[in-house]
């Protein structure tokens, strides 16, 4: 897919964004003021940024409970993400749904959900929708290797290629479930393999390599808004931090994460990239990494002030018509 | 023989331990259990002495629960670990529809000696999906048992108890309460399924109770007590079956009864209570049976409504003098 310097200079710039924003979120839950569980995905940057950008804004998405990155990759905003998980009501869900579930419907964002693979069966849905409306979005349901052992992936998959469903399966697959490693718990090898017997596109990306994401979604994206069916996509990827913060990880060595970190990092190796292809100079790729960073700070300043929901909010909301 | 401070989550995996080096046909199925000892820390040190008796499974909740099932009927005694107890809605056909009717279904010839362990409850902050209380879901259908304990004895104690039974026993474990501690002695014993416990004794009112809740029906106790209120708290302990001769005991003392508990007020085990002790001790009833329960919304995320939503000490106060008409 042909994509211009100004376009590449984005997807590394929405990269960072997501990492500082990761990051701060990891800060922030230490000095205890985000409340519950948080799941980061610093690491994964590439996967998620290079499938989004293969979208246009009335695309679908579906999130899981690793979402911060999903959501801001579609164009969400960092502001209102902190708030959220804060619990404040200023926050993308009123302070209803927290670090795990956020979403932004003006967006396409349907949400991320906190049960893994409650998305696949949903993102089908949309994907009868589509058609019956007659409009050529797609739809992209983001996943993790553990999710693909769940009933709701197949038999979500098996109805996408029977009614040719303009739907996008995105595997990130970091290597873990939790604590499980996707080599004990995924058969037949790979989870894109499963898409042969669906008879529909299954291909494997290298996950830390933005551009290499891009290309293939977009010819899964292409293909779906053409009405040729759905396809997966299983990017290649890792988590440097633990499942859920606080995590004691005894299932991996720090060595593991420490090798990831210097030999594959999506950031490091796609501003190597643009430095050596003379898109971008370091020095104009460190005043943009500052400038992220002062955004990210604005964001979070603008979630501390806000208030937090009056306690009877809670009753709002439940029905249309109550 | 002495009696220690254990928390819930220790005490759980000292009945475990004890059960599994009693019976080598226990075993236990669920996700991430071996390498921290389950989410909880629920199943530390047994990886170590049952290795092939704990088993980590892919992310497949309708196969493991359809595993336990087809275990029991085979000749094992499954323990099936829920992860947490919200997610016994993926799979509900292996429990409502297979579990809970394969051996009436069959005219008796089989049984199902198992466990659904659930951690569930809120108060973690963890939001609409992890945050529920779903007991009452399982009192309704027929042919399975339902534990609710809330002290460490009691974990340890209906746990063997449920693990021993021949029925399929759905055991659920409040999560804020893994770190709450209690005596627990060194003496080998079982709790039996289906008798409640006083917890406190009174004279004015009966609080029935059970899991997290009793805690904070102990504090609305004490704070009635300076009001001049003494409440008798149950701990129901296990639901179904259900120990209604110590309620009616109660009852016939107090007149009164107030029942408490942390999930939704409508359509809750509250409801069932109340129904039955209005219509087996009309007579005895000084006042109109009041529910307490959790308002009628999913678990909201942000700390402030989570604590709006859920029942606190002071609606339980409130409840008992609405009971008493004070
Ligand atoms: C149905 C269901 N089962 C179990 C869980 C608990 N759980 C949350 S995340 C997770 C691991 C998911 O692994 P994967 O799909 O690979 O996504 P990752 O966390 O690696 O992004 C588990 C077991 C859940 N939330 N929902
Ligand atoms: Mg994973």
């Amino acid at each position: 897919m042909k994509i211009s310097n100004l376009e590449k200079k984005a997807l590394l710039r929405k990269m960072v964004e997501i990492r500082l924003f990761e990051e701060k979120i990891g800060l922030l839950f230490q000095q205890q003021l985000i409340p519950g569980f948080v799941h980061l995905s610093i690491g994964q940057e590439a996967s998620t940024v290079g499938s989004c950008s293969a979208l246009r804004t009335d695309d679908y998405i579906i999130s899981t409970h690793r979402g911060h990155a999903h959501i801001l990759a579609k164009g969400a905003e960092p502001k209102y993400m902190f708030a959220e998980c804060f619990g404040k009501v200023t926050g993308y869900c009123k302070g209803k749904g927290g670090s795990m579930h956020i979403a932004d419907f003006s967006k396409g964002i349907l949400g991320a959900n906190g049960v893994v693979g409650g998305g696949f069966p949903i993102m089908t849905g949309a994907g009868f929708s589509i058609k019956l409306r007659g409009t050529d979005q797609v739809g992209m349901v983001f996943f993790g290797d553990g999710a693909s052992n769940r009933g709701t992936f197949h038999e979500a998959v098996n109805m996408a290629a029977v009614f040719k469903l303009p739907i996008v399966f995105v595997c990130e697959n970091n290597r873990y479930a939790s604590t499980s490693p996707a080599e004990k718990m995924v058969a037949g090898g790979s989870v894109a393999n499963r898409a042969h017997a669906y008879g529909i596109p299954g291909v494997i990306n290298d996950g830390s390599n933005v551009l290499a994401v891009r290309d293939s979604v977009a010819e899964a994206v292409e293909r779906a808004r053409r009405g040729y069916g759905p396809s997966i996509i299983e990017n290649e990827t890792y988590r440097y931090k633990g499942h859920f913060e606080g995590d004691r990880q005894r299932y991996r060595t720090p060595d593991e994460i420490q090798q990831y970190r210097l030999t594959r990092d999506p950031i490091d190796r796609f501003e190597t990239l643009l430095i050596d292809e003379g898109v971008a100079t370091q020095k104009e790729i460190d005043a943009m990494k500052t400038a992220v960073a002062a955004e990210i700070e604005d964001a979070v300043r603008f979630a501390m002030d806000s208030p937090l929901p009056d306690p009877h909010e809670a009753m709002q909301g439940l029905f249309v018509n109550p | 023989m002495a009696v220690r401070e254990l928390s819930c989550s220790l005490a759980m995996a000292e009945a475990l331990k004890e059960e599994m080096e009693r019976d080598k046909t226990i075993f236990i199925i669920g996700e991430d259990l071996v390498s921290n000892g389950g989410i909880f820390g629920q199943f530390r040190g047994l990886p170590e002495l049952f290795p092939d008796r704990i088993i980590d499974t892919p992310i497949s909740e309708t196969a493991i629960v359809g595993a336990g099932v087809g275990a029991a009927l085979t000749g094992m005694r499954p323990i099936i670990d829920m992860h947490f107890a919200d997610f016994v809605t993926t799979a509900m056909d292996e429990i409502v529809n297979q579990m809970a009717k394969i051996r009436y279904m069959f005219g008796g010839q089989a049984k199902l000696p198992l466990v659904l362990w659930a951690p569930d409850g809120s108060g973690l902050n963890a939001a609409a999906q992890h945050s529920q209380c779903l007991e009452n879901w399982f009192v309704h259908v027929p042919g399975l048992k339902v534990v609710v304990p809330s002290e460490p004895a009691d974990v340890k104690g209906l746990l063997k108890a449920a693990i021993r039974d021949d029925d399929p026993v759905i055991f659920f474990q409040h999560k804020k309460l893994f770190n709450q501690t209690g005596p627990v002695t060194e003496e080998k014993y079982i709790v039996p399924l289906g008798k409640a416990v006083v917890r406190r004794a009174g004279t004015d009112v009966t609080i029935l109770t059970y899991s997290r809740m009793t805690y904070f029906c102990k504090e609305a106790a004490r704070e009635l007590a300076r009001q001049g209120i003494q409440a008798e708290i149950i701990d129901l302990r296990t639901l179904m079956p259900l120990d209604f001769a110590s309620i009616a005991e109660s009852i016939r003392k107090t007149r009164h009864a107030v029942v408490v508990h942390e999930a939704c007020t409508t359509g809750g085990f509250g409801g069932e209570l109340s129904a039955r002790i209005t219509e087996e001790l009309f007579d005895l009833l000084g006042g109109p049976v009041v529910r307490i329960g959790a308002r009628h919304v999913p678990m909201p995320f942000s700390p402030v409504m989570e604590k709006y939503v859920l029942p606190q000490v002071e609606d339980i106060v409130a409840g008992v003098k609405k009971a008493l008409r004070r």
